[in-house]
């Protein structure tokens, strides 16, 4: 078997042009936490179940302990770390810390950016619609009634004129 | 975890796909979205020791409503096929693809790489086989047309040769008068199905049973065409009793085995409910009336 090369992984993370030379193996969610010291994004399960490696790849949720980096390439990311602007919490965020949306907070980046995605493409969910998008997201501290409570206090409040 | 090391090699065509396929030899693997295969290769159950990423090919997750068929590209992720205007008149397709796993693994997974796969305890597989379905397949010796009902050989095993992909999956739009419904029992969302059934029936105009298929899902090596069942329908009146009959002989078509999910016998009345309610789903469609259904599972 032949060496496995090294290659050049170009990516856009949270409006950033980044870029790195990682072994063709590298997951996203390591590429994003080892070579772009870009921590927010949590490892859970590292079996494509939990969810707390929850990224947006180009506007989309993707479990990135499920991607390998190159097919990632070209592509814009979203993590946790580009939700606040100028130092405000995203709505998402302010409605997570409101309701108390969290105990230890090791889930609480993959749901946000479930969360969001959910709310882009559905700004009105119905509970069960709310409930079915966060079914990939596992919390194992709240028992989720404030989690659902944010999520529909988050569509409430982005949803104002 | 941490795959095996492998090389890597982006595809801008098939034709390039199955060159490289050719050339980086036995060893060498395609990746599509990576939802199954990658999970297989952290935990060390596959090591290619190279992979072709084909997710850099251009159109191949066009969905494209053509005449009498809707074309699905082999990179259609199961959440293009969700939202895709053009399954409008086939509800099954909505069923199956709106509940594969959670929102993220519908993100990125795609019914071509699903249907490469041929995991036992797929969707598409049982879904698929009760429409019209064929599946284009790109090779060194150019392109074949492979029906659905010829593609399964074993589990993870295909009719499709080593250096030969899926390029389009092409169901043809059932006939007037017809519904169908998928439905999968799961232990929570993003877990594969404990054991699923799926029903298309078309109706005629005395409101008997003029056709149907059944198919089980995550109860054998393969989906399984319950044919006696169907039996039991074709050409008479669907009402409880010939329900019920045909939910027996779906019981009795299974060949589930005892693992962490359910025993066997736990699995053979699992489907036998599952193709009753499916019956019922189905039938309800085909005279027009909207139904909801799909993947269930606890918390949903």
């Amino acid at each position: 078997m032949s060496a496995a090369e090294n290659i050049l992984v170009r990516i856009r993370v949270n409006g950033e042009a980044r870029e790195a030379l990682v072994e063709p193996r590298t997951l996203l969610v390591d590429f994003l936490r080892e070579n772009l010291n870009l921590t927010g994004t949590h490892i859970g399960c590292d079996t494509t179940y939990c969810g707390a490696c929850t990224v947006l790849l180009n506007g989309r949720t993707v479990k990135s302990c499920t991607l390998f980096a190159p097919m990632a390439d070209g592509g814009e990311i979203t993590t946790v770390e580009g939700l606040s602007t100028d130092g405000a919490l995203h709505p998402v965020q302010n409605a997570f810390a409101e309701c108390h949306g969290l105990q230890c907070g090791f889930c609480t980046p993959g749901l946000l950016l479930s969360t969001i995605h959910l709310l882009k493409k559905n700004p009105k969910p119905s509970e069960k619609q709310i409930r079915k998008a966060i079914a990939g997201n596992t919390c194992r501290c709240t028992g989720y009634q404030n989690i659902l409570k944010a999520i529909r206090m988050a569509a409430g409040e982005m949803g104002k004129p | 975890m941490y795959a095996h090391p492998f090389t890597y090699h982006r595809a801008q065509s098939l034709g390039e796909a199955t060159k490289l396929l050719h050339q980086l030899g036995e060893e060498s693997r395609v990746i599509a979205g990576g939802q199954s295969l990658i999970p297989l290769m952290k935990m060390r159950l596959a090591r290619p020791t190279a992979l072709i990423d084909i997710n850099f090919i251009p159109r191949l997750s066009e969905i494209k409503d053509h005449n009498s068929e809707v074309r699905f590209g082999a990179l259609a992720r199961h959440a293009d096929i969700e939202m895709s205007e053009h399954i409008a008149g086939i509800p099954i397709l909505h069923d199956c693809a709106s509940g594969i796993a959670d929102v993220q693994v519908r993100n990125q997974g795609t019914i071509g790489g699903s249907l490469a796969e041929a995991d036992p305890s797929g969707d598409w597989a049982a879904t698929l086989l009760t429409l019209e379905t064929s599946l284009v397949c790109a090779g060194p010796q150019g392109e074949r047309l492979v029906q659905m009902d010829d593609f399964f050989k074993d589990a993870y095993t295909t009719v499709l040769g080593r250096e030969e992909l899926v390029r389009e999956v092409v169901v043809t739009k059932p006939a007037k008068n017809s519904g169908g419904a998928y439905l999968a029992f799961k232990r929570s969302a993003c877990v594969y199905a404990t054991g699923s059934a799926a029903v298309q029936i078309t109706l005629d105009a005395k409101d008997t049973c003029k056709d149907v298929r059944i198919v089980l899902g995550c109860v054998g090596l393969t989906a399984i065409r319950a044919k006696q069942a169907e039996a039991e329908l074709r050409t008479k009146k669907i009402d409880e009793r010939t329900i019920a009959r045909a939910a027996d002989a779906a019981r009795e078509a299974a060949e589930p085995q005892n693992d962490m999910r359910g025993s066997a016998d736990y699995k053979r009345a699992l489907v036998a409910a599952l193709v009753k309610r499916a019956i019922g789903i189905a039938v309800r469609r085909a005279r027009g009336e909207h139904v909801e259904a799909g993947h269930e599972y606890v918390g949903r």
